[in-house]
């Protein structure tokens, strides 16, 4: 449940703006959202490991921009996305709320999580060629023997 | 799953909200002993007030230590940490605020931070909610900030709040600060202000 | 000391007026817009977030247009607008063993795990300037080659079987923060690297390449440098699991230098450590050098050079204070200027009027 819910921010988080619109404007417009908290804008502060593995240090700040609603149904919902886009802040808690009510989850899901992340998936992958197609394959001109 | 009820709304404007409250404490501060209203559009988990919640919600963040009265129920610090994301602790001596609704439940003010003699701004602030400014005994404020002495009549301080008060200020330039908040209005006591009762 | 003065408001006003057309410049050329800056000359916006401090691409590429593509002045524009931000907290530290890999690279093993990616680099061009360029001409798309979803492990995470590299310090402790405590002398490495990380790539540059030349020698090799995106984890108040809020690109470059042991120490690779925002080899290359340099008292290692001086490095490493301070020179300083004139001529006086033997004795 935790874990499916973490996903669902993940994958909200990580979809451009475009595509996240596109995928909840008609849901999220059609259902009413009280706000709690925000949408404001802010920063956290970003942190490394000395040596990758190592004890942590902090690198900078990175904006952030986090709201909390509350449906007519009592379910609250969260979200925070890095930079300055309120808009798109309150409809991924908008989502959040309405994927937390067990009968409105599997439409979420189909409608608007399971589009994204193919989005997410489609764009990584298309990066990851291109850096896959710089890939250095060595071979042996001469070698010598001992 | 079940939506927690203790999320309650915070500042509908929070950048204009916090800017009224901000100077009012600001005011409240600068002349101490002065009834500096303040009636914010809030509506947090009794008996927190709007008054009182709404100057930790402007004064607190993620990086102010927030320490609160232990008969405070849960919703209020639940409210307060959901809002300003202050880090709770149960230690006043380690707080940058003080959230104190209960007098009865508060710790003497010496056991708060008091600040260091290179530091003295590190100590608490305390946001002190009592029922009244006026209609209580008279006390006479002096100090700085006050011409010559002026008069509060607060009801609902913490009991010997004199006494502790007249150590906190003779720990100057060290000890706390305090807001006294009304329902509707507050006053400042900075550390540098002295206490007495007037005589009637 | 410098005095407030009177007048010059009409002056100043007129000066601003000048600085908005001349930063307009020709009004036939279209103007620049952010989504140009941020795209083709990333790299400016990415040292401008990096030694800003701050991490939003738009709001660097917005400091390079009204900073006329100063830097130094539009790290100082991030740096005053970050002030106005609120810090909601502290992300969990970052995974650079999952990033999202966009170039990868190690001049120390040739056949490592997931492979070498030289992704975009300026490495193997001719320098050659570019005359197509100067054009709108098209451009070609990427070549394109399915991955092979190898991992891509940590370079130094291999090395450290053996125990013949120093392995990566644990601290369970809070690190500290140079946003919110005054720097102290000595310095933890967390903050050292903290003030690196938005520390001058110019200063950290030389500071490195001082280390080559001989001035604290640290025998260095590119274990790795790796380049792309990395997800930032937060927690939020109302939930109580952390989330993933975006990514946000990195450079880490993992320096691993050749150490022939002391008193404390036995012969192994040490290492030094170089994370920056953006895509900034360069620098992420210098810090780690420079990381490496002020390590030098914990393996024993004489402080001879001021690469290996913590308070000299650190105390200067930060352009926005830098230039501040060399460039408050130009504000008036009237008065103090005409108290040294009065001391000047007084000296002078007292001067021509001593004999010979005197002026010599004073002299010596």
């Amino acid at each position: 449940m935790e874990a499916a819910r973490r996903r669902v921010h993940r994958i909200l988080a990580l979809a451009n703006a475009q595509a996240l619109r596109q995928a909840c404007a008609a849901i999220c417009d059609a259902t009413p959202a009280a706000m709690l908290r925000g949408p404001e804008t802010g920063m956290v502060m970003a942190r490394g490991r000395i040596g990758g593995s190592g004890a942590a240090f902090n690198i900078g700040d990175v904006s952030l921009t986090r709201a909390s609603v509350r449906l007519a149904n009592g379910a609250i919902g969260h979200a925070a996305h890095l930079g300055r886009d309120a808009g798109r802040v309150r409809l991924a808690a908008i989502v959040d709320a309405l994927w937390q009510d067990p009968e409105r989850r599997r439409e979420i899901e189909d409608r608007i999580v399971a589009p994204l992340e193919r989005f997410v998936e489609a764009r990584d992958a298309k990066l990851g060629g291109e850096v896959a197609a710089t890939k250095v394959d060595f071979f042996t001109l001469v070698r010598g023997e001992d | 799953m079940p939506a927690r009820s203790e999320f309650a709304a915070g500042f509908a404007d929070p950048v204009r909200d916090s800017q009224t409250v901000f100077r009012a404490v600001m005011d409240a501060m600068a002349h101490p002993g002065r009834i500096v209203g303040v009636a914010p559009e809030l509506t947090p988990p009794t008996p927190l007030t709007a008054t009182s919640g709404a100057i930790v919600l402007c004064l607190c963040d993620s990086d102010t230590r927030l320490w609160i009265d232990d008969n405070s129920p849960p919703a209020v610090s639940e409210w307060l940490g959901f809002q300003t994301g202050a880090p709770l602790t149960g230690n006043p001596a380690e707080a940058a605020f003080a959230l104190v609704l209960d007098g009865e439940a508060s710790p003497s003010l010496g056991q708060f931070c008091l600040g260091t003699q290179e530091y003295p701004d590190r100590s608490t602030t305390l946001v002190m909610q009592v029922q009244s400014l006026t209609g209580g005994a008279p006390l006479r404020l002096t100090g700085p900030g006050i011409d010559g002495s002026t008069t509060i009549a607060p009801v609902g301080l913490p009991r010997d709040f004199l006494t502790h008060w007249a150590e906190n200020r003779a720990r100057f330039p060290r000890g706390v600060d305090v807001i006294l908040c009304a329902p509707d209005s507050v006053v400042g006591l900075p550390r540098s202000v002295s206490l007495s009762p007037e005589r009637v | 000391m410098y005095v407030a003065v009177k007048g010059g408001e009409k002056a100043i006003d007129a000066a601003h007026r000048l600085l908005a057309d001349r930063r307009r410049g020709d009004r036939d050329v279209p103007a620049l817009s952010l989504e140009q800056i941020a795209g083709q000359l990333g790299l400016a916006v990415d040292r401008v977030m990096a030694e800003g401090s701050l991490f939003d691409p738009e709001l660097a590429a917005l400091a390079v247009k009204q900073s006329r593509g100063d830097l130094i002045e539009a790290i100082f524009l991030l740096r005053a607008y970050r002030t106005t931000l609120s810090r909601f907290g502290y992300a969990r530290p970052v995974d650079t063993a999952a990033m999202l890999i966009e170039r990868r690279i190690s001049a120390t093993f040739k056949d490592l795990p997931g492979g070498q990616l030289l992704g975009s680099t300026f490495d193997y061009t001719h320098r050659l300037l570019d005359p197509a360029l100067a054009t709108d001409e098209a451009v070609d798309a990427p070549d394109h080659r399915a991955g092979d979803g190898a991992a891509t492990p940590r370079v130094t995470d291999l090395l450290g079987d053996e125990g013949l590299i120093e392995p990566d310090a644990k601290g369970g402790a809070e690190p500290g923060d140079l946003t919110r405590i005054s720097p102290e002398f000595p310095m933890d490495r967390d903050l050292r690297l903290q003030a690196l990380a938005r520390g001058d790539e110019g200063w950290l540059l030389a500071l490195g390449y001082s280390t080559q030349r001989g001035y604290g020698r640290t025998h260095p090799f590119v274990g790795e440098i790796r380049i792309g995106e990395v997800e930032i984890e937060i927690d939020m108040p109302g939930l109580d699991f952390p989330v993933v809020a975006g990514r946000i690109r990195l450079t880490e470059c993992q320096m691993v230098n050749q150490f022939k042991g002391s008193a404390k120490e036995p012969p192994q690779f040490t290492r030094g450590y170089g994370l920056v925002f953006g895509q900034s080899e360069r620098k992420a290359m210098a810090m780690a050098l420079v990381d490496r340099a002020l390590r030098a008292r914990d393996f024993g290692e004489d402080v001879v050079a001021p690469a290996q001086d913590e308070e000299f490095v650190i105390a200067h490493c930060d352009n926005v204070q830098a230039t501040g301070f060399v460039e408050h020179l130009k504000l008036p300083h009237y008065v103090d200027f005409q108290a040294e004139l009065q001391l000047v001529r007084a000296m002078r006086a007292e001067w021509a009027s001593a004999p010979e033997d005197e002026r010599r004795e004073a002299a010596e």
